[in-house]
């Protein structure tokens, strides 16, 4: 049956493919969008493309104005400025009800006083869809979303995981061309959170739809989503795959907010070579590889993910090779944070500034580990550090 | 275990105040009035016989209990003056019900709609009314619904009117009266199950292609139910047993059930067949208690 699904789903995006060829446009297309609320601005001047069968991911801090943008997306909120092309129509001024977007809304919200089926079957019945198709489609959802047997129940006499199922067949039956999806995961605790983003991504997958995340959860963005745009204050910081926003971030905050980061500010000294020279007050001379983009500024600031940073023994220097001898830096442990798979160090270098390292526990037993206080070299290779302007 | 033990005792006892308190001021003059209805009028101190003495023993005590009957029920149902009062009393009940179900829940809904400072002044504005005594209320409506009163003259001022309507002593006034009076018993209930509800219920109905009109039927209005079961119990049950309003605003050509009962008591002095009146309209009002009960029951359960 799900199978089924996925086949009448790929059909009609094949035929939006098309369609969308033609007029080469993307499935949606936000321009220049600006959401005030009074006197504070939500979103601002924010424009994105979001092809069709991407899973996208809005990314930020709370009240960076990414479930404003969302819930604009529904037909929640009227944008004050700009436009959003849906399939090259504009949606920005129709109303929710007749937008050909659903949502799956952060607390379910679903009607406690229907049952699971009668729940799924809502938006179907709203469609004017006949009695017997909706059963059919009805019963699809619910082997989707792997629900047999429940249909009959209130949703609170359903599991939180039940109920976000129930949501998200409900979200699905309509077929929306866009499934908006608010913090979806949000509710369940971390191990079903892990199973349900897999699961989700299988959905995606396999009915070739497209998906719209929200959510403040990098760990989840990254995992599940094929493109995320970071938010910040109602603007769009940077729009990138999950490795380019974490090996390439635009900006020094975009930097600190995805991932850990170690940032060195300083001056460009010279260029050579494809190779960056930066003084920098905390760890004296670092050197880099220049990015692709010619640098403009005279100040910059280099940014280092702490498991980029490695560690070695002081004795063993002379026997690593000459790449690692351009940045390195000789200080002592001074924490040490034992996470299971990784262990994160803390190191206090000799001219005052604090590094974090992150290596990988390869070995079971604690052979190669580095005590507190001990004495120890932090290296890293000049592609490892990136260049940020801003 | 000890702690339970510790717990349990100051527990119990604490259970059983309202029951000692239903009992004392329910239970015992409920029995009362009970015996007395089954008692026959007489000018008398109290004005009924038979009357039991304790002191007169076991023999006194049969022989005044062979004497109780049935014989003022009887006369309920035998004089029509009696089912036709109830009947105007349920038909006046139903009908201020509904009234008030219409006015009442737009200005509920309208209020759980209100931004979140200014719902506790909207509130205030409905309980207000309460800090006037009812009585002066209701005689403040005859003053400005009498000949030469408020209403009459705002009719005659816009040219509504040629001349003065009369209002007072009519159903029209009662039931002006009445829905005044009750009004915030049925907008309180319904505003308090209107406030809780989750804005984003509405939302999902929307966002699944309901229209607003059709969300609002669909979602708001099921989610409602209890609300609306409450204010209609409220309203419902008092108005059937109201004697002031309609004494004070409606004509006096039919009467309601509690208009009855004071004619039997007070001008008849026949407290047993007051008494037979009071219990059947008891009798009368268990049935929808009953009703509204099991549709609570059923919808806590099918919640659960």
């Amino acid at each position: 049956m799900a199978e089924e699904l996925a086949k009448t789903a790929n059909h009609s995006t094949t035929e939006d493919t098309a369609l969308r060829r033609a007029t080469d446009m993307p499935l949606l297309r936000i321009e220049g969008v600006t959401k005030r609320f009074g006197n504070f601005t939500a979103v601002n001047a924010l424009s994105l493309d979001v092809r069709a069968g991407e899973f996208f991911a809005l990314l930020g801090p709370s009240g960076c104005g990414k479930t404003t943008l969302l819930r604009m997306l529904a037909g929640f909120e009227t944008p004050d400025e700009g436009r959003v092309l849906l399939a090259g129509r504009d949606i920005a001024q129709v109303m929710p009800h007749e937008r050909p977007v659903n949502m799956m809304f952060q607390n379910y919200a679903l009607f406690p006083h229907l049952s699971v089926r009668d729940n799924i079957a809502f938006g179907l019945r709203r469609a004017g869809m006949a009695r017997g198709e909706i059963a059919t489609r009805v019963a699809e959802m619910v082997a989707l979303v792997k629900l047999e047997g429940l249909e009959k129940r209130k949703p609170d006499q359903l599991s939180g995981g039940q109920r976000q199922r129930v949501a998200l067949a409900r979200s699905l039956a309509r077929r929306p061309q866009v499934l908006l999806l608010d913090e979806p995961l949000a509710a369940l605790d971390k191990k079903l959170r892990e199973s349900t983003q897999a699961e989700l991504m299988e959905l995606q997958r396999r009915l070739g739809m497209t998906f719209i995340i929200v959510t403040h959860d990098q760990e989840e963005a990254m995992t599940m989503a094929s493109r995320i745009g970071v938010m910040d204050a109602g603007r769009l910081a940077q729009v990138a795959t999950p490795r380019d926003l974490y090996e390439a971030p635009a900006s020094r905050w975009v930097a600190e907010f995805v991932g850990d980061v170690n940032l060195f500010e300083g001056q460009v000294i010279s260029r050579e070579q494809g190779r960056l020279k930066v003084t920098t007050r905390e760890a004296g001379i670092i050197t880099v590889a220049e990015p692709h983009q010619p640098v403009t500024k005279e100040i910059v600031t280099v940014a280092i993910r702490p498991e980029k940073i490695k560690l070695s023994r002081r004795g063993l220097a002379s026997a690593v090779d000459a790449l690692q001898a351009i940045n390195r830096f000789e200080g002592e442990v001074a924490e040490i944070n034992y996470l299971g798979g990784l262990t994160a160090y803390r190191i206090r270098l000799d001219n005052g500034a604090v590094v974090r390292s992150v290596m990988a526990n390869t070995a079971r037993l604690d052979v190669d580990g580095y005590g507190s206080s001990e004495r120890v070299a932090a290296w890293f290779a000049p592609d490892d550090g990136v260049v940020l302007e801003q | 275990m000890s702690t339970r033990r510790i717990f349990a005792r100051p527990a119990r006892y604490a259970a059983i105040a309202p029951y000692l308190w239903m009992a004392l001021f329910f239970l015992v003059p409920f029995g009362i009035v009970v015996k007395i209805s089954l008692s026959q009028t007489a000018i008398a101190q109290p004005p009924y016989t038979p009357v039991f003495e304790l002191g007169e023993g076991w023999e006194a005590f049969k022989a005044a209990f062979e004497q109780l009957s049935l014989d003022n029920f009887r006369l309920l149902v035998s004089d029509n003056l009696y089912i036709l009062s109830y009947l105007r009393s349920l038909v006046v009940a139903v009908t201020s019900t509904l009234i008030l179900l219409v006015i009442g829940y737009p200005i509920a809904y309208g209020m759980a709609r209100l931004p979140q400072r200014w719902q506790g002044i909207a509130m205030i504005l409905v309980i207000v009314p309460f800090w006037t005594s009812f009585l002066i209320r209701i005689y403040a409506w005859i003053n400005i619904l009498q000949h030469d009163g408020l209403l009459n003259r705002i009719l005659l001022a816009l040219h509504l009117v040629s001349e003065p309507v009369a209002w007072l002593s009519t159903d029209t006034a009662m039931y002006i009266g009445i829905v005044y009076s009750y009004l915030p018993f049925m907008i309180l209930p319904l505003y308090a199950t209107l406030a809780k509800m989750d804005r984003a219920l509405l939302e999902a109905a929307e966002d699944l292609g309901a229209s607003p009109l059709k969300a609002f039927w669909l979602v708001t209005f099921p989610l409602s139910l209890p609300g609306v079961g409450a204010g209609i119990l409220l309203c419902f049950i008092p108005i059937v047993g109201e004697f002031v309003i309609p004494d004070l605003l409606a004509g006096s050509n039919s009467l309601m059930i509690g208009q009855t009962l004071w004619l039997e008591f007070f001008t008849n002095k026949d407290w047993p067949v007051a008494s037979a009146v009071a219990i059947a309209l008891l009798v009368l009002l268990v049935p929808p208690l009953v009703l509204y009960d099991r549709l609570q029951r059923r919808q806590v359960e099918g919640g659960r």
